[in-house]
Order: C-alpha cells, then structure tokens, then sequence
C-alpha cells in the first residue's frame, strides 16, 4: 500500500467504518511508514482537540433571552393561527 | 492505533412525542425542544457565520422556522437532522449577505493546494494542548478552522464536533455521502496540517526539548 492509498483511506479508518480485512493493511502500513502514522495519530488528535474544545459556548444568560424571545414569537404565531394539525 | 469514540448523545426516545405535542399546539413541548439543541445550534451557526449576532439571529430564526413548519416534519430523520438542515441554510444565508463578494455554497468541491499529501509530519508534542492557556488555545483553534473554505468547515462541524454520522451529515447538508466523506477528509488534513505550526515536538538537533522558541539551532 502506498501513502496515498492510505490517506484516501484514512476518514474510514478514523472512524472505524472499514471492514478487517483494509484495516489489517492500513495497520500493516502504519507500521512500517512513519509519516503515516505521525499524520494518523496527530489527524486523531485535531480531532479530538476540537471535539473537547468548547468553542462558541452559548453563555446562559444569552440562552435564556433567546429562548424567551423564541417562545413569545411561538405565542404569538399560534394565536394568529391557524395552526392546523 | 483505535478509531475514534463517538460522542455520546442524549436518548431521543421521548422526541417524537415532544414533536407531536408541539405539532398540536403545546408551546411548552417546543421549548424543551428548543432547550435540547439551542447549543448546538448556536454552535454550528457561529462556525459558519463567524459572528456571533448572525449566530443568535440564527438560533431565533431557525427554531421559529421549525416551529412554523412542524407539520412539514415527518418523522423519518431525527428531529435534530431536520432542524439542523433548516439552521446551515439560515447560516449560509447569512454569511451570503454579509459577504456577497465571494460565492458561498456547499456543492463547491474547493480544490486548494494543500490537497496534496500532508507537508507538515513532524510529530506533535504529547500534550500540544497544554503548551498554551486556555485563551491562547481558543484563538488557536478559532483561527485555525476558519481558514478552511464554509463547505469543509461546516462538514467537519457537523461530523466531528457535532458528532453526526456521516448519512445524518449527508442529509442535513444536501451532499452526496461520497461529497461528504470527500469533504471531512480534506477538512480533517488540512486541519492537522495547520495547527502543526502551534502543536509540533520542538526538539534540538541532540534530541532533547529545546527552550527556547527561535528557530536557529537545529
């Protein structure tokens, strides 16, 4: 296996979405092929990282008037109605 | 090397019947709706838009959208799928507005040069994260994801923050699974890619940490 079949592999891989037969030859590559398995590990890890990261948390304050302002404007719609089910 | 582990997400058992409340009138369904997915929802419109009022106008909208088109929902996606699809397009338009100078769309298949092979394979340090405080790594990251075009973002979004399969992904996006896939892969290395510059080992020539931060010694 070369390193560009293994990159185009690699999503499936990560996310454990190939049958054992391709993952037992991506892991024979990684292996062997350093650079591979530096960009596997770290590609794992910049996921990882942004998963945990918590970036453009709602700050409760702004979720309550939000949802104030969402739930008076739905209020208002299902008394102008008709709503029908 | 083991795959990575989904994010767990809370059980939608009691989901539909929240939908079919809301659906018949009971505001108060909706709300709790609304309190299970308003981060979410916030979350993704902000990596989008990359404003925060465009986001908070986002989160009204979309979920106003929702509740005015509940019959519209049919029960065979997810209820979040289907109000994650009504929140990118609000968020596209959004972003189209304020930057009507750049076509955006998802259907763009960017090709950039960074899709060649990673050119960045030192190896990182083992706890890159810590290298910086928590502000330092907030802009590090926020800085960092939005280089990447609206499409690879949103997909990586969507699959890996948002933690979404890859058909649920497909569906709220309007993509093909291969588009999807093909996207999450480009967003993924070009990611890796670019945080290397904050995140690699720095070592001096006799393999030992280096101090300081220039770049002379090696």
């Amino acid at each position: 296996m070369k390193c560009a079949e293994f990159l185009q592999e690699l999503t499936n891989y990560l996310d454990g979405a190939i049958d054992d037969r391709t993952k037992a030859e991506l892991e024979d590559h990684l292996a062997w092929c350093h650079n591979c398995y530096v960009v596997c590990d770290t590609t794992k890890k910049t996921i990882e990282i942004y998963r945990d990261s918590q970036l453009y948390e709602l700050p409760e304050d702004l979720r309550t008037r939000l949802r104030t302002a969402i739930v008076s404007k739905c209020q208002a719609k299902k008394k102008a109605g008709p709503e029908r089910v | 090397m083991s795959a990575i582990q989904p994010k767990v997400s809370e059980p939608v058992s009691d989901e539909l019947t929240l939908v079919q409340a809301a659906k018949a009138g009971d505001v108060g369904a909706f709300e709790e709706l609304v309190r299970r997915y308003d981060r979410n929802v916030f979350r993704i419109a902000q990596h989008i838009t990359q404003n925060r009022e465009d986001a908070e106008d986002v989160v009204q909208d979309a979920f106003l959208k929702a509740y005015g088109n509940l019959n519209q929902f049919q029960g065979q996606s997810k209820f979040y799928t289907w109000l994650v699809r009504i929140a990118v397009n609000e968020a596209l338009m959004k972003l189209r507005r304020r930057r009507p100078e750049r076509m955006v769309s998802l259907d763009e298949d960017v090709k950039t040069e960074e899709d060649s092979l990673p050119r960045e394979v030192a190896d990182w340090s083992p706890n890159p994260e810590q290298q910086y405080n928590q502000a330092e790594l907030r802009d590090i990251l926020t800085r960092t994801i939005q280089g990447l075009p609206a499409s690879f973002r949103t997909v990586f979004v969507l699959r890996d923050v948002e933690g979404l399969s890859t058909e649920e992904t497909a569906e709220a996006l309007d993509l093909s699974i291969p588009a999807v896939k093909s996207r999450l892969l480009r967003a993924r290395l070009q990611l890796r890619d670019r945080l290397s510059r904050y995140f690699q080992r720095r070592e001096s020539a006799d393999g030992r940490p280096r101090h300081d931060s220039g770049d002379g010694n090696q």
